[in-house]
């Protein structure tokens, strides 16, 4: 059965929402009892962090969509110049972005995406 | 640290948490990023409806990505569901980390329900950074008043992306894509201001492309794994030696 035979709006909920609710209700069940100064929220918390870094480098390294028509290296350039201007603007999250938005379409466009 | 933060009524926190949505960069952010999704959903065919409702009941940016990537390739209902699942694994640790801090003594799991489904990168990393300096009994609905505000922010988005779609050119198609990672890169680092934070962080930016690179399974579940158990083993150490 391929996932287009199915009612779109059954379809969501069986395969969208379902499979991504339930590590969230997990989460709610194992966080009942512990507290915020608890070693293994601690440890969930430097999990969290780390699973975060590593989506965040396999979607500027391996990504997908339209973004894939930038080169890599301009993709890296862009994200080490937002985080150098993060760093030199009173580590401004806006600057950081803006800086990393504006050098990726510049590099794009040079090299005629 | 923000300045700590006190409200006179619960309606009062609501409203600060929305306000604290609108105003913040993850408002802009999130804006572009589901202009990105609203378009990949049109290019796809899904309709406008079945976009914001993904929206509401997914909830998580990269996870609606690869749900309409998969479904538009016509993938498998199971290959879906897995994908899926694969990419959401990241919520349970940050659901772990977020409750603690919004439990109220004397309420019941039902207080904590909405903010669980809210659980979503841009509203934990800016819950983890406002919440501490709050009042306990106001942080709930301060986070559900801020998540409202995203979700509406990115509701809307979403279906202006869509009827816009056409008229997007490739080059800002793949812009619009890299506020996703590009924000989170630089919201996560700060935030990152203990150590374990920073080593979690880094650890995570070498370990994840090594192992996509060596085609390891389960490649976002073992950085997460080892590169969150190094740093929390390093600041344990660290205490033990101090």
């Amino acid at each position: 059965m391929t996932a287009n035979e199915i009612s779109p709006y059954l379809l969501l909920v069986l395969v969208g929402f379902l499979p991504n609710e339930i590590w969230r209700a997990l989460g709610l069940v194992m966080a009942s009892g512990l507290n915020e100064k608890s070693e293994i929220v601690m440890w969930a918390r430097a999990v969290a962090t780390a699973i975060l870094a590593g989506v965040i480098a396999k979607l500027i390294l391996f990504p997908s969509g339209e973004l894939t028509s930038i080169p890599l290296a301009v993709r890296v350039f862009a994200a080490m110049c937002g985080f150098a201007a993060f760093l030199a603007v009173r580590r401004s999250l806006l600057a950081g972005v803006a800086v990393a938005e504006i050098v990726l379409l510049a590099g794009g466009y040079l090299l005629r995406v | 640290m923000p300045p700590s933060r006190t409200f006179d009524t619960q309606s009062a926190a609501f409203a600060a948490g929305l306000r604290a949505a609108w105003t913040s960069v993850f408002a802009m952010v999130m804006s572009g990023t589901y202009v990105g999704i609203g378009a990949l959903a049109h290019d796809f065919g899904l309709s406008v409806w079945w976009l914001a409702l993904s929206t509401v009941l997914v909830w998580a940016g990269p996870t609606q990505v690869i749900l309409v990537s998969a479904i538009g390739t016509g993938a498998s209902a199971f290959e879906v569901a897995l994908a899926v699942t694969l990419s959401a694994m990241r919520l349970l640790p940050m659901v772990v980390a977020l409750l603690p801090l919004l439990r109220r003594p004397g309420k019941g799991i039902a207080d904590l329900l909405l903010p669980t489904h809210f659980t979503s990168v841009s509203m934990w990393i800016e819950s983890l950074r406002l919440l501490p300096s709050m009042p306990r009994e106001r942080r709930v609905a301060f986070c559900n008043g801020m998540s409202t505000g995203f979700m509406a922010v990115a509701s809307v988005s979403g279906v202006v992306g869509y009827y816009l779609a056409a008229g997007l050119p490739t080059l800002l198609a793949g812009a619009l894509l890299f506020l996703t990672p590009v924000s989170f890169l630089i919201s996560t680092a700060r935030n990152a201001h203990a150590m374990i934070d920073r080593l979690a962080l880094l650890l995570g930016l070498i370990i994840g492309p090594v192992l996509v690179y060596f085609q390891v399974g389960l490649d976002i579940m073992w950085t997460g794994l080892s590169a969150g158990t190094i740093a929390y083993a390093v600041h344990r150490l660290r205490g033990a030696a101090a």
